[in-house]
């Protein structure tokens, strides 16, 4: 198992990706600067490294990530397919080979954890685009920040995983996601809960690739660590200017995520949302959480002292209208 | 509206023993059926239907889950229920910690009347946007998870939902001596009293918390809601209108117990009134310009001018001007005038612009990008049926409590107690 390695990072893109077979990308060193990832990728998982205390963290180190490109995404849904089987979800009211689907943009929901959309190419309206949509994995998820219950986790192998045990149904952190993805099952009156991607955390833990990476048959999703791929997509980019644009997404939006992208187009053209701050969502309600404190600490005193004030003109008031009385009407 | 409880028919011999004198407090002094004959008025049979049309919807919720009566997408996770519920009526129910520490704390002696009305009127606020967020919580039954299973202090909803808890039992607390002068325990009423500064000034930081905190609570959505609403400012915005808005509310609730239950206020409840009205129109209109300076700060600290003059830009200043400021003027010219019917109709006015602020950052301007918003954002009648109940429900609870306990009275063994 070790020898076949977590990542697909080496055996799946060079074979099957149309980049490749064109000729356009030079896989030389893609093996070489890989392979030690896809080694340490089993070893790695059960050394803890300690994290660095916020505000400096960057992400767990060593966690993984995915590599999409939609340069080589052919829109077959074969993800969709295994993401399917995988998590045991109802089967979709289209079948998975059929194209109607595309006639509308959808977002992940609870009964698909995993979707693609289609979108007209500007550069070469005959060969639209794809793009898969799921979870981003965040690497300080906005919807972990919202729960008041901690219910999300991110682990060090760089899932988000969400317990159902401990949901009470809120849903502030569909509110938060910066990108739509938590679906809730709001057809269920007794066990609602969160539905979303789990970056197939139960697989990763067996060492095995994701199911949606396992199945795409085009070499457009690459498992390894974030920190290989993050090179692996600029060197794609490096190697073929004219084919990409000079962007990773994912890599600093709201602090940065597990899965990144690259895209021969601008990212608002597949729908991305190009408004997102670089910085953790989290850092915009740090400042005024640790106003919390401190309003607990000093209102007290200055209520107090308002309150003592008052206090102190009555009284004053009250020994001015007494030493105006004649003496015997100040003594009862 | 309180034309139904008949007064003359009060019974004049004193009730012995204590099922009697529950009953007899309870049914007003009136038999079973002399009461049950006082409560068919067309207000009370209006009020009966809609409860009753709303009971299946609410067993529909308990059976088929929220799809089935609200508008509940993962694009659009909270609905109008929540926002109306929640967002809309906290502000107005900090009436109670307003006055309070008028009184209390600032010393302003005749607000002493208004202090029960107001703590009440915020009390059952707060019970019922509880209620809401039970009916819209997933699985009620876990409502206590975040204060004894796990905690998550990361999240401002947590801080809401500590500060919500706490302040309804300090409220229960701030209301408490008139539940004991109900019931007739002088002891114990004794030691309720004694804690009440503290309690105040309690009530004072959860309050000024956990109204910040349900703005802060969409600071960490700045891909989501529009660019106008979105601020680094949100709790400070939220804090602020809170301010005017427990103003206003306290002025409506002033104004209505005079005007429908003016057997239950007593002479001292009279004749104060008028002034304190003026006197919280002043405040209003005071803290109404501080709110409108702050929201123009917001947009000038962002420099988001250019957004003003596209179609939601519009609706800003719809909001801004139509639902801020006029109602500020009008408060003015209220209070220079010295017009009571005026200032109590730019407090309704203002309480509207409470809810139209807090309906737009939760709705209107919230995910406003997406393919067929207004669709997604528009209600089904269920959930305006579940809302019309619930409001509903909310004035005949109150108006059963002011017209039992004594709340613009004071009892004359308890004169000087408070």
């Amino acid at each position: 198992m070790s020898e076949k390695g977590i990542g697909n990072i080496d055996d799946g893109t060079d074979k099957r990706s149309p980049a490749n077979a064109s000729g356009t990308s030079s896989g030389i060193t893609r093996r070489n600067f890989l392979s030690l990832s896809a080694l340490a990728a089993c070893a790695g998982l059960g050394i803890s490294t300690k994290a660095h205390a916020r505000p400096e963290f960057k992400g767990w180190p060593d966690s993984y990530g995915m590599l999409v490109d939609f340069n080589l995404c052919v829109g077959c849904r074969s993800c969709e397919k295994a993401c399917n089987e995988e998590n045991k979800l109802p089967a979709p009211k289209k079948p998975f080979d059929d194209d109607k689907v595309f006639e509308e943009l959808r977002q992940p929901s609870e009964e698909a954890y995993t979707i693609v959309n289609r979108y007209n190419n500007t550069k070469n309206p005959s060969a639209p685009l794809y793009r898969k949509i799921q979870c981003n994995h965040c690497l300080e998820p906005a919807c972990a920040t919202a729960c008041p219950i901690r219910a999300y986790t991110k682990t060090p192998e760089g899932a988000v995983i969400y317990n159902e045990d401990l949901c009470f149904g809120c849903r502030y952190c569909v509110v938060a996601c910066p990108f739509n993805i938590p679906g809730y099952s709001y057809q269920s009156a007794l066990e609602p809960k969160i539905m979303k991607c789990t970056f197939c955390y139960p697989r990763i833990n067996k060492k095995q690739l994701p199911a949606c990476a396992e199945a795409c048959p085009s070499g457009a999703l690459t498992f390894g660590k974030r920190a290989d791929l993050i090179k692996l997509a600029r060197k794609r980019i490096m190697d073929n200017k004219e084919k990409y644009i000079d962007y990773i997404y994912g890599e600093n939006e709201v602090g940065g995520t597990s899965w990144l992208y690259l895209s021969g187009v601008p990212f608002e053209q597949l729908g991305f949302a190009a408004n997102l701050p670089k910085k953790p969502l989290i850092e915009l309600t740090e400042g005024y959480l640790s106003m919390v404190p401190v309003i607990f600490t000093t209102f007290p005193a200055i209520f107090a002292a308002l309150y003592a004030a008052t206090r102190y003109r009555e009284k004053q008031a009250k020994k001015e209208i007494d030493d105006k009385q004649p003496k015997e009407d100040s003594h009862e | 509206m309180n034309k139904d409880l008949n007064y003359t028919v009060q019974s004049q011999i004193p009730p012995v023993g204590f099922k009697a004198k529950l009953l007899d407090k309870l049914f007003l002094g009136m038999n079973m059926s002399e009461y049950a004959r006082s409560l068919v008025t067309p207000f009370n049979l209006i009020a009966a239907a809609i409860i009753a049309a709303s009971i299946p919807i609410f067993f529909m919720r308990y059976t088929q889950g929220l799809a089935a009566v609200v508008h509940g997408t993962n694009e659009y996770p909270w609905s109008l229920l929540l926002s109306w519920g929640i967002f809309a009526g906290e502000p107005l129910f900090a009436a109670g910690f307003i006055v309070a520490t008028a009184y209390y704390l600032l010393g302003m002696k005749p607000y002493r009347v208004l202090v029960r009305l107001a703590v009440l009127g915020g009390m059952l606020g707060y019970i019922f946007a509880a209620s809401y967020l039970i009916i819209d919580l997933g699985r009620p039954w876990r409502i206590y998870y975040p204060m004894l299973i796990n905690f998550g202090p990361s999240s401002v909803l947590f801080v809401v939902a500590w500060h919500v808890g706490l302040y309804c039992t300090v409220q229960l607390l701030e209301f408490s001596p008139s539940i004991l002068e109900w019931i007739g325990s002088k002891r114990i009423h004794r030691w309720a009293t004694s804690v009440t500064v503290a309690l105040i000034i309690g009530g004072v930081i959860l309050s000024t918390v956990h109204q910040s905190a349900l703005g802060s609570m969409y600071l960490l959505t700045p891909g989501k809601l529009h660019p106008l609403w979105y601020s680094s400012h949100l709790p400070l915005l939220f804090f602020s209108s809170a301010v005017y808005a427990a103003m206003a509310f306290a002025i409506l609730l002033g104004f209505v117990a005079v005007r429908y239950f003016r057997e239950q206020c007593d002479e001292e409840f009279l004749t104060n009134i008028p002034s304190l009205i003026l006197g919280l129109g002043k405040a209003a209109a005071l803290s109404m310009y501080v709110y409108f300076a702050l929201k123009l700060l917001a947009i000038a600290q962002d420099n988001r001018w250019e957004f003003l003059m596209t179609p939601f830009g519009y609706w800003y200043l719809v909001e801004l001007l139509g639902f801020v400021a006029a109602p500020m003027l009008l408060f003015t010219i209220g209070v220079k005038l010295e017009k009571l019917n005026l200032i109590t109709f730019a407090s309704i006015y203002a309480i509207a612009g409470i809810v139209l602020n807090r309906v737009n950052v939760n709705l209107i301007a919230y995910n406003w990008y997406l393919p067929d918003h207004f669709k997604h954002i528009t209600p089904p009648w269920t959930e305006i049926i579940m809302i019309m109940a619930m409001v509903t429900l909310h004035i005949l609870v109150m108006r059963w409590i002011l017209n039992r306990f004594p709340v613009m009275r004071e009892l004359p063994e308890y004169k000087g107690t408070h």
